[in-house]
């Protein structure tokens, strides 16, 4: 059964946010619009995102890494929001796996962001209803916009591409390939959610020096007049004996 | 109940509106993207990068992606404004004026300055992309006054590298990620060339190079790499000669690229006595005289011992040895004398200075080394260098390199950036593949043409700048400096406090016109930038000085006229205040007269398109400059008759040409009569349209044979000849060896006839102009008390305000509200500073008071926090209790704009002595907790400024974007 997602890359992500605010961008004015915003211009604004990125570190100085971790609705393929929305506004969609809420049915009871592990569900405080990541479904199907650009507003935004989307039940899709190669992993899979949304790892390239490597009969060093030599002016051995 | 609202069969939310889409060119930071932007009912809907451009290949930033907000923002200015009498500059009191006002208003006072003395009149513009223009209206107006932020930005990135190798990073320059196997970034956390450089870094990563980052702090890009190498500011200098030590200490230079294409095998006058001591020694007069290096040193021949000149057909050179001439002159190799120099940073030294450890050094530099020398590129490309010598193959080697602010904003910048353009040489990476890659107009010869007038007689009244604003100084004679050698411009630009400042010295402007040295000036324009908060130094004082008044009660500085389009702190110090329009409503060009955005393949520009109405009155700055132009009838603007020759700008565009069918105009594709012609033609009435038809870009692709080794490549050489971009197809040999700056050292030694300094500089000079780079501490550290000032204290900008420009933006100020100091837990806890807790920071010139969090990922040594997120209340559309102006704040306070005076008195710019870089992250601080009781606010605090008047009404609490509205 198809079930899309989205593969996030953290060996290449930089935290530049770009997949936050081009998707609110999209979605504001989209078909899950819009995404209000308390206190916009005032003290402590906040308001309704699909998406976000959180830095924090790892180690001590000087072993330290900075993580950027983007984080958004992981499609789970069992997913704790659906069973527990009382009015059946939680759902998810057969054909592609996408979990939807519809508003018209929502209450804003926020049993569905309870029941998420992921943290994943946000209220949109105006509306009092519950918002979340739609993998852009009102884009990815659209036949008006180029087959390239059927993606979801982040995985086109991405500057450095670490957003990869695609169905990861396909083995023969890039997702699928990358998970598969690249130590690709599932949030918390304990819970059994079975998350749709993957992450692949840092993964850290090193060079290794082998010891002839600076040694080598080529050194240009050879070419030049390495060596002091005494000046022809100045005495030897020749001038001072006969033996 | 209506059907689910997520079903995608629904009816699309679009297909009842109007929409267009529009391509463009983005304007939120200096990257400069294609964009594409799609309008639904007159509203911007959505803001995408444009698949099809060179630049971005259809990806976005947060902050390009926010410029939605940016349109619609509440801090934009719609009307132009006058200060109501009597109140203060900074208050914020306008009064409405309409622009036949304003330009009236303009137009007496600059007529009058331009009829007496034009130099009283200063444009200095900030984040600016049309110096094409800014600079010709100084021009032609007739001040020297005037330059872009460049000076308080990277100039020495700029000039420390274009005076080595004749190319730079950013729109110069940069590292060719696709190829390359090591990339080593220091200095640079978020910036130039932002979209580009992540796009390539990933790419990079997943080709499997090894990615080095370099810096205090990982943040930004450093966050991604696979070795962090933590190092103390300023120090990086010392870092970068122990590398060059240890690589040519273990023979891993690439000699057969210096000997050929740099002057490290040219022969050095080593005899003290001679006026010509430290030049180097030339075969003959060359028969013509030009802005190139004449190929007429002396190598010494290996076969022959002997001297020949340089280039002889199969001579092999020395690179390292000492000789005597026939006529008993001593020389030296230029690359024996920086052997001598680096002979003492070796990496245990330079371990105490940087905190690097001196195994982490000689690793870095055989990695280095090793990957330059055994993963050597080889392109099956032919080409010929300009001996006449033909190649089978371009080969590269490797090594990419790419550094920003974090080398340059240092008082020693310019000679740690030498440092790093002669490592870069040195491994033979320059213009090959896999390390630096020029981008059009570059290389240019080192030093680049373009001079500055070079004495105050240049300034004439009606008249027009004889020369440049700004140049490339090549000797002492090219100053612009009066018969006692002080200086011609208001910032002491080109002078000798300041010889190399090639962009100016705009952070000392103020300070300099407040106090009347070298001269007061009437009126002074600022475009787009924030003087009155992050962009100047000594912030408080600065504002200050915006408001000071002599003893009649005048203004010590006369008439401040301010250009933006947001209600900027500086804004409210403004007299007259001229609305711009934002990126979205207006014409622009990203000229080869300026910054284009060329690619290593060839020269790229672009273009702006308004893709919405300019909102309210806004007018763009661009047509207040042609319009004043035409008005005061500078004679570029006008005909022989007097009349206006240029209905707007975008006319101007189209017809101006650099002189009267020259056909080198602000665009370089699409000219001719019918679009035919492309760097140089006629003008073409329908060139818009053509770039509007063609994604707004015009990008040239090179032949294969002419994208590599341009500094010597005669192909291309002689094609950017044919094409006007160059007038000479000469090498511009890498200068290892400055004989620029050695002219200026014997200036000051006194053994040269020309231009002398003044007594009182002639030491500074002489230790600065050090024609090989040398390592000192930055000019701030050495006055500093370090005792009592142990820290190191700079900025970095986070990726989500990169600019930092637009804390007004609804959404992007949800990412960043206010600002930390971020301190190292060690350095913290000895402190008794709590994570979160409220804590000064203190330098000799301020203190602020803010919060601090606590992080492992930077170096003890150093405290940092996010630049231009904190706001002085009132301003950008913000309310007065704003997170930006209560928990936000400037570390500037912090930083002076002078160093403290030297004992006779005299008083610099904290800034690199060479180029008047300033020097941002030379700041020296200590950290303690508050008081029990002291307000949790931050200080310094300013007087809220009040709403400007017909300010656009800010939505009551709620904003729910829905671009053209929702339908039900």
């Amino acid at each position: 059964m198809k079930q899309l997602a989205l593969v996030i890359d953290l060996n290449v992500c930089v935290g530049c946010h770009a997949c936050v605010t081009s998707c609110k961008e999209w979605n504001t004015s989209g078909s899950a619009g819009f995404m209000s915003d308390y206190n916009p211009y005032e003290k402590d604004p906040t308001g309704t995102f699909f998406n976000r990125v959180q830095t924090f570190e790892v180690g001590e100085f000087p072993n330290t890494q900075t993580v950027h971790f983007p984080k958004s609705c992981l499609h789970c393929e069992d997913p704790p929001c659906v069973p527990v929305c009382p009015t059946g506004a939680s759902y998810k969609r057969p054909e592609d796996g996408i979990v939807l809420v519809d508003y018209d049915k929502c209450i804003g009871c926020k049993y569905c962001s309870w029941a998420c592990p992921y943290g994943a569900r946000e209220l949109d405080e105006s509306q009092k209803v519950m918002k979340k990541c739609t993998l852009c479904v009102d884009r990815i199907y659209d036949e008006a916009l180029p087959e390239s650009e059927r993606k979801p507003a982040c995985v086109l935004a991405c500057p450095t591409s670490a957003r990869l989307f695609g169905d990861v039940n396909d083995p023969e899709s890039s997702v699928s390939v990358n998970i598969r190669e690249n130590g690709g992993y599932q949030l918390m899979p304990e819970w059994g959610t079975k998350p749709a949304n993957h992450y692949l790892p840092r993964r850290q390239t090193s060079i290794t020096i082998h010891k002839d490597e600076l040694t080598r009969v080529d050194n240009p060093l050879k070419k030049e007049r390495q060596l002091p030599m005494p000046g022809k002016d100045e005495q030897t051995l020749d001038d001072i004996t006969s033996w | 109940m209506s059907k689910p609202l997520h079903d995608p069969l629904s009816r699309s939310i679009d297909e009842s509106s109007r929409i267009e889409v529009k391509n463009t060119t983005c304007y939120m930071c200096a990257c400069r993207c294609g964009i594409r932007v799609t309008i639904r009912d007159g509203d911007v809907r959505y803001i995408e990068g444009n698949p099809e451009h060179p630049l971005n290949k259809g990806v976005i930033c947060a902050k390009g992606a926010s410029g939605i907000m940016k349109q619609y923002s509440p801090a934009r200015l719609t009307q132009p404004l006058m200060r109501k009498a009597g109140s203060d500059r900074g208050a914020g009191a306008f009064e409405v004026v309409s622009w036949e006002k304003a330009f009236g208003i303009l137009e007496e006072r600059l007529a009058n300055i331009r009829h007496t003395d034009p130099k009283q009149f200063a444009l200095f513009t900030g984040r600016d992309q049309m110096q094409a223009l800014t600079g010709l209206f100084a021009k032609q107006f007739g001040t020297p006054n005037y330059a872009a932020h460049g000076g308080f930005c990277s100039v020495n990135m700029a000039a420390g590298m274009i005076y080595t190798i004749g190319g730079s990073f950013w729109e110069f320059g940069g590292p060719d990620l696709q190829r390359s196997k090591l990339f080593v970034m220091i200095g640079t956390a978020e910036d130039h060339h932002s979209n580009p450089m992540k796009i390539e870094l990933s790419k990079f990563k997943r080709n499997g190079g090894k990615f080095i980052a370099i810096n205090p702090v990982r943040s930004g890009y450093a966050a991604i790499a696979d070795e962090w190498v933590p190092i103390k500011p300023g120090t990086d200098g010392a870092l970068l000669m122990a590398l060059i030590n240890e690589i040519i200490k273990q023979g891993l230079y690439d000699r057969d690229f210096l000997v050929k294409y740099s002057n490290s095998a040219e022969l050095v006058n080593m005899d003290e006595a001679s006026s010509e001591h430290g030049m180097f020694v030339r075969h003959e007069v060359p028969k013509e005289e030009g802005c190139f290096d004449p190929q007429n040193k002396l190598w010494w021949d290996r076969e022959l011992n002997k001297p020949v000149i340089m280039h002889s057909e199969d001579s092999d050179p020395y690179l390292l040895g000492e000789f005597k001439l026939d006529d008993n002159t001593p020389v030296k190799t230029a690359f024996q004398l920086l052997v001598d120099r680096v002979k003492d940073y070796t990496p245990e030294w330079a371990a105490k200075i940087t905190g690097i450890p001196a195994d982490t050094i000689k690793r870095l530099a055989y990695e280095m080394g090793i990957t330059a020398r055994d993963e050597k590129i080889e392109l099956p490309i032919a080409w010929t260098d300009t001996w006449g010598k033909e190649h089978d193959r371009i080969t590269g080697n490797p090594v990419a390199f790419h550094a920003m602010r974090g080398l340059a904003a240092h008082s020693n910048g310019f000679q740690t950036i030498r440092s790093l353009s002669i490592l870069m040489s040195i491994l033979g990476t320059i213009d090959r593949p896999g390390g630096f890659r020029h981008k059009a107009p570059f290389p240019r010869p080192i030093p680049p043409c373009a001079k500055t007038p070079t004495g105050p007689e240049a300034v004439q009244p009606d008249t027009p700048l004889d020369g440049m604003p700004l140049g490339w100084p090549a000797d002492p004679d090219d100053l612009f400096v009066d018969d006692n050698g002080e200086p011609v411009r208001i910032d002491k630009a080109f002078s000798w406090e300041y010889p190399l400042a090639v962009h100016g010295l705009m952070h000392n402007v103020i300070t300099n016109a407040w106090r009347g040295d070298p001269y007061k000036i009437d009126t002074l324009l600022i475009f787009m930038a924030n003087m009155a908060w992050n962009s100047s130094m000594n912030t408080e004082q600065v504002r200050h000085m915006l408001n000071d008044k002599d003893d009649n009660g005048e203004y010590k500085i006369p008439f401040i006229a301010v250009c933006d389009a947001f209600e900027s702190e500086m804004v409210s110090f403004a007299d007259l205040i001229l609305p711009d329009t934002t990126y979205l409503e207006r014409h622009d060009v990203m000229s080869m007269l300026d910054r284009p955005i060329s690619e290593f393949d060839g020269p790229v520009d672009s273009v702006r398109i308004p893709v919405v109405p300019p909102t309210g009155e806004c007018k763009p700055f661009q047509d207040v400059l042609i319009e004043l132009g035409s008005r005061l009838k500078l004679p570029a603007f006008v005909n022989t008759d007097g009349n206006r020759k240029f209905r707007d700008y975008p006319d101007f565009v189209v017809n101006y040409e650099t002189a009267p069918g020259s056909g080198i105009g602000f665009l370089a594709g699409w000219r001719g009569k019918g679009g035919e012609k492309f760097m140089k033609g006629e003008p073409n009435p329908k060139q818009w349209e053509m770039y509007e038809k063609n994604n707004c870009v015009f990008h040239y692709e090179l032949p294969r044979s002419y994208q590599y080794m341009r500094n010597w490549n005669q192909g291309y050489l002689e094609w950017a000849k044919r094409h006007s971009l160059t007038r000479y197809a000469e090498p511009i040999n890498i200068h290892i060896y400055s004989e620029v700056l050695q002219k200026f050292r014997l200036a000051a030694q006194g053994k040269s006839d020309g231009k002398q300094p003044p007594e009182h500089l002639r030491s500074r000079i002489d230790e600065h102009f050090d024609p090989l780079p040398f390592f000192s501490e930055p000019l701030e550290t050495l006055s500093t008390d370090l005792r009592k000032y142990p820290l190191n204290a700079i900025t970095q900008r986070p990726m989500a305000m990169y600019h930092s420009w637009d804390s007004q933006n609804a959404w992007l100020r949800q990412i960043h509200t206010h600002n930390y100091l971020h301190v190292n837990p060690k350095t913290a806890r000895a402190a008794n500073i709590e994570d979160g807790g409220w804590i000064w920071v203190e330098s000799m010139h301020g203190k602020v008071r803010c919060m601090c969090r606590y992080s492992e990922a930077v170096e003890p040594g150093t405290v940092w926090t996010w630049n231009a997120i904190g706001k002085a209340s009132g301003t950008w559309g913000l309310s007065q209790n704003a997170n930006e102006s209560n928990k936000g704040f400037l570390l500037n306070h912090l930083i002076s704009e002078e160093l403290p005076a030297r004992s006779d008195g005299a008083k610099f710019s904290n800034s690199d002595p060479i180029t008047g870089q300033a020097g941002w992250y030379d700041v020296r601080v200590r950290i303690y907790p508050v008081a029990a009781g002291e307000p949790e606010e931050t200080y310094p605090q300013f007087t809220a400024t009040a709403p400007m008047p017909n300010a656009k009404r800010k939505p009551s609490h709620w904003l729910k974007y829905f671009a053209g509205g929702r339908k039900s």
